[in-house]
């Protein structure tokens, strides 16, 4: 009987091994799977059981952490949600995270490594750190005058630093609170319901992910294209384009809205926007030589993140002359967020360099301690230093006596350029309002803001879509704000 | 009782408990031990009472109000289990009753903390009352059963009466899809727990009965000598415990207690025949049962499915279920775990507390204090097949390995069922989980083991000399 009692017992023996062996193998070797499983909750509890990191733009928090009391305990809050949702995103416990909420989740929610003082040790405890803050490199005060000036018209802001590249204001009207995405009620989900319904749409980032017909604001291009190639050499020389002018190859003539555009030389064409003009420039300049400055100031760039991902502006590379012509006065196929054209004014301001365009300052963790800054970015040149001042001086004749007249500044150098864009099918929707300029104060030696501004639908009445009229002024209030700020 | 003409088997086995019995009748003959024993048991009150404080420091930073009182409880208890044993079981091994305090308090502490997350219906004082029951059941059966081959007399007894206990939840109602409890007075009580113990004394008293018989008849299978197929007379019983076991199963669809009964059988019958053709027998009559009622019970089929594929349900859409929740929760703890009161266990939802008290335990304390708890239980279980190989009865050995068996196959069949090892059986982690039967019967599996160890150290230190 004993040697069966042993038997017995080496039975329990191996139950026991098999009971140690499987925990070890669902504890130790697929405890990662389990944990990443999509379904297991505890990711989701640990993420909002602590206070997310802060947004920070002008030395304070723009964002908050609202204590729940409920499993999913700390919901995101936004202390100016509509004016800063452009920048900030959402970060919701149903809808994910979008925009810089998107982007820097690692270091708000506390699980990117380099918040860690010990990783190896918080690595064996299983800690998370406190979430960090993301130090933005906005201008309060340059965001609300634009978000002030769209006042809720379909529209949107981008200032950027020419000189650095670091983005001042970004703002989409109509905005949206995303704070009302936060938690996970049932009004959570009406507020999603009723965000994707609206017509408006209030949760596209009209500034970064939505392209427009630049119109005559794209003529900077065109002409520093022409400037570069030598096409034109003297501001002053008439142009030897006729009006109207017969699109290339086609029966169609392109006519100007005002007068006095036929052989008109650079100087005045571009105060006056001459389409004509340009669009005879932007055929004797080439496609190739066109795609490549617009290349170069940023269009066709489709990996473009500052640092959530932006639309690509395009610009055709392969057309025939006629759709040159009509792209070289920002239509056909040529499409700009409004950055991309804050870019083409900040490279006018910086002697012709871009600098690519950024939002993030630094991370720091919860107690302030640096831990990622944005450092300097390459420069890329899109036009010849010679060619940016010489586009300096047209773009300050367009706000000293042109079409961009509403966009001066007392005790400032402005410059800018108008546009107004047709689109829809036949061009018969309401045309968009531009307005790309950059201003400098007197007593410093460089422009320290670059600006875009498009209103889509600025005035019932057709006749008021003007640059100069509607978007003008919006640029003037960022304008004054940045150059008002002390730093 | 007498050895029936020695087999070759049995020669061998005396053999061995002769030479063993050399051994330790010099070293451990004077050492009783007991203060050994008081020690562990401080060691085990105070672990508890940590784990309690723990729990409180984790979730509200303060050590919880009824820490003193938990400790002074425990302490109590566990004193009042040490004078019975110090008083009439002098002998006994040092480690079975620390061991049973031990799991008893941490299973206090985990449901205590899982209370915390369900403040709307709390067990933990429950909990309580029924351990101080277990262990004053405990203490009455140390100081009352003086010699264990008493139980020998009440053998059919005892059969009758677990038999009835069995039956009796198929009066009441189902609940959770088993007909396993009877409710009285607002208490829910689980018969078939208490069955076990009834059937281990019964299994053993029939077969140190009736093992030579079992043991030297039969026909030999194909004419190979080791696998010899038992009669037909001698098959009755056993076809008699299986359709029991298959009747439990499909009258109360409780096929973790049919598992358990017919495992104890099985184990029991190759101790006491030493026939392998027993063992090929039980797991041939297991199979075709299990097969059988996998495929007609929807029930049962469906847990084998869960078993099979437990993400099945998270790919459905229809969210994680409960394997997949205890799965994520022991994945959660890591080596370490999260620490006690730190985890979400909860998240399995139904039957946290009890079939799945497990989860908790692993979450919170890890892979380390998992393997912990599983150590302590093969401790629990080694003391008892000590117990059987040292006791010169057949009876005595037979109703040690039964109860150490009965512990063993129970923790496999829930811990490997909330592991995903094996599918899962609702069954109650022997003191972790709660339940006042479970824990009631485990106290009662510890008194007689430490009846069993106390008569089995004796022995050779009394006036029962090997001869």
């Amino acid at each position: 009987m004993t040697r069966h009692i042993r038997h017995s017992a080496y039975f329990c023996v191996m139950l026991l091994l098999a009971l140690l062996a499987n925990a070890a193998r669902i504890q130790l070797l697929d405890a990662g799977s389990y944990n990443d499983n999509h379904a297991n909750r505890r990711s989701q509890i640990a993420r909002y059981h602590q206070p997310r990191g802060d947004i920070v733009v002008g030395g304070s928090p723009v964002t908050g952490s609202r204590d729940s009391g409920e499993q999913l305990r700390y919901e995101r809050t936004y202390t100016d949600g509509p004016l800063y949702a452009p920048v900030t995103g959402f970060a919701s416990q149903v809808y994910g995270t979008t925009l810089l909420e998107h982007v820097k989740d690692g270091v708000l929610s506390g699980t990117d490594p380099a918040l860690k003082p010990f990783p190896v040790m918080n690595n064996l405890t299983g800690a998370r750190s406190r979430g960090g803050d993301v130090v933005t490199t906005l201008d309060a005060a340059a965001q609300r005058a634009a978000y002030e000036g769209l006042d809720g018209r379909k529209g949107a802001v981008a200032a950027i630093e020419p000189a650095t590249g670091r983005v001042l204001a970004l703002v989409s009207s109509p905005s949206y609170d995303p704070g009302a995405l936060s938690g996970n009620a049932a009004a959570t989900a009406r507020s999603w319901a009723r965000l994707n319904a609206d017509p408006d749409k209030p949760m596209l980032n009209r500034a970064v992910r939505q392209t427009y017909p630049p119109g005559s604001t794209f003529k900077v291009v065109t002409a520093a294209a022409a400037l570069d190639a030598g096409v034109v050499t003297d501001l002053d020389a008439p142009t030897d384009s006729p009006d109207p002018y017969p699109l290339p190859g086609t029966r169609t003539t392109l006519m100007n809205e005002g007068e006095g555009c036929g052989d008109a030389p650079l100087r005045e064409a571009f105060e006056w926007s001459c389409n004509t003009v340009f669009a005879k420039l932007g055929v004797d300049v080439g496609v190739r030589r066109m795609a490549a400055t617009a290349r170069a100031f940023g269009f066709n760039d489709t990996r473009q993140r500052i640092p959530f991902a932006v639309a690509p502006s395009t610009f055709d590379t392969s057309m025939d002359r006629a759709q040159l012509a009509l792209s070289s006065i920002g239509q056909y196929n040529t499409r700009a967020t409004p950055l991309q054209m804050a870019m083409v004014a900040a490279a006018v301001a910086n002697h012709g360099q871009v600098r690519s365009p950024y939002l993030v300052e630094r991370t720091t963790t919860n107690e302030g301690a640096t831990v990622a800054t944005a450092g300097s970015r390459p420069a890329r040149a899109a036009m010849r230093p010679e060619t940016a001042e010489r586009m300096k001086e047209l773009m300050e004749d367009v706000v000293t006596e042109g079409t961009g007249t509403n966009a001066a500044i007392p005790g400032a150098i402005v410059g800018g350029k108008t546009g107004t864009a047709q689109h829809g099918l036949g061009n018969a929707g309401v045309p968009y309002a531009w307005f790309v300029s950059w201003a400098q104060n007197e007593d410093e030696r460089q422009p320290k803001v670059a600006v875009a501004v498009v209103v889509e639908d600025g005035s019932a009445r057709r006749g008021d879509i003007t640059g100069g009229g509607v978007a003008a002024p919006i640029a003037r209030s960022v304008m004054e704000a940045v150059l008002n700020s002390k730093d | 009782m007498g050895f029936g003409p020695l087999h070759r088997h049995d020669r061998d086995a005396a053999a061995l408990v002769l030479t063993r019995a050399d051994a330790p009748a010099r070293a451990v003959a004077p050492l009783r031990r007991r203060g050994v024993e008081l020690a562990l048991l401080a060691i085990a009150v105070l672990l508890s009472v940590y784990g309690y404080c723990d729990v409180g420091l984790a979730r509200n930073g303060t050590v919880p109000p009824g820490a003193a009182g938990y400790g002074a409880g425990l302490g109590a208890l566990a004193l009042l289990a040490h004078c019975a044993v110090r008083l009439r079981a002098p002998h006994a091994d040092p480690l079975l009753l620390p061991i049973g305090v031990l799991l008893n308090g941490l299973g206090l502490v985990l449901i205590y903390r899982l209370d915390l997350e369900t403040p709307h219906d709390l067990a933990a004082p429950t909990q309580l009352v029924w351990s101080t029951v277990g262990v004053t059941l405990f203490t009455v059966i140390v100081l009352l059963l003086r010699d264990h081959r008493v139980l020998q007399r009440y053998a059919y007894v005892c059969v009758v009466a677990a038999l009835a206990l069995l039956l009796l939840p198929i009066l009441f109602p189902a609940v959770n899809g088993a007909r396993i409890w009877i409710r009285i007075a607002g208490f829910s009580i689980q018969p078939g727990e208490f069955a076990k113990v009834l059937l281990a004394v019964f299994f053993a008293a029939y077969l140190a009965a009736n093992r030579n018989a079992l043991a030297y008849t039969g026909r030999h299978l194909w004419r190979l000598r080791r696998i010899q197929l038992p009669t037909g007379r001698a098959f009755g019983p056993v076809l008699a415990i299986w359709l029991l076991s298959v009747g439990v199963l499909v009258l109360e669809r409780d096929l973790g207690t049919s598992l358990l009964f017919f495992g104890l059988f099985v184990v029991l019958l190759y101790v006491a025949t030493g026939r392998t053709g027993w063992i090929a027998v039980g797991l041939l009559l297991a199979a075709v049962g299990a097969v059988a009622v996998g495929w007609l019970e929807p029930h049962v089929h469906g847990r084998v499915q869960d078993w099979l594929h437990p993400f099945a349900s998270i790919q459905a859409g229809r969210g994680p279920n409960q394997i997949a929740q205890s799965l994520f929760a022991f994945a959660a703890g890591g080596v370490l775990g999260t620490g006690l009161g730190l985890g979400h266990a909860i998240l399995i939802g139904f039957a946290t507390k009890s079939d799945f008290i497990l989860a908790t335990a692993g979450e919170e304390l890890g892979l380390a204090g998992l393997s912990a708890i599983f150590l302590l239980y093969g401790l629990l279980v080694d003391r008892g097949y000590r117990a059987a190989l040292a006791l010169r009865d057949p009876f005595g050995r037979l109703l040690a390995v039964g109860l150490a068996s009965i512990l063993a196959l129970q923790v496999f069949v829930i811990a490997g069922g909330v592991t995903g090892l094996i599918p899962l059986t609702g069954m109650a982690m022997p003191f972790l989980a709660q339940g006042g039967s479970s824990v009631v019967t485990n106290w009662a599996i510890v008194a007689l083991l430490i009846r069993l160890s106390d008569s089995a150290r004796s022995q050779y230190g009394g006036e029962a000399v090997p001869s």
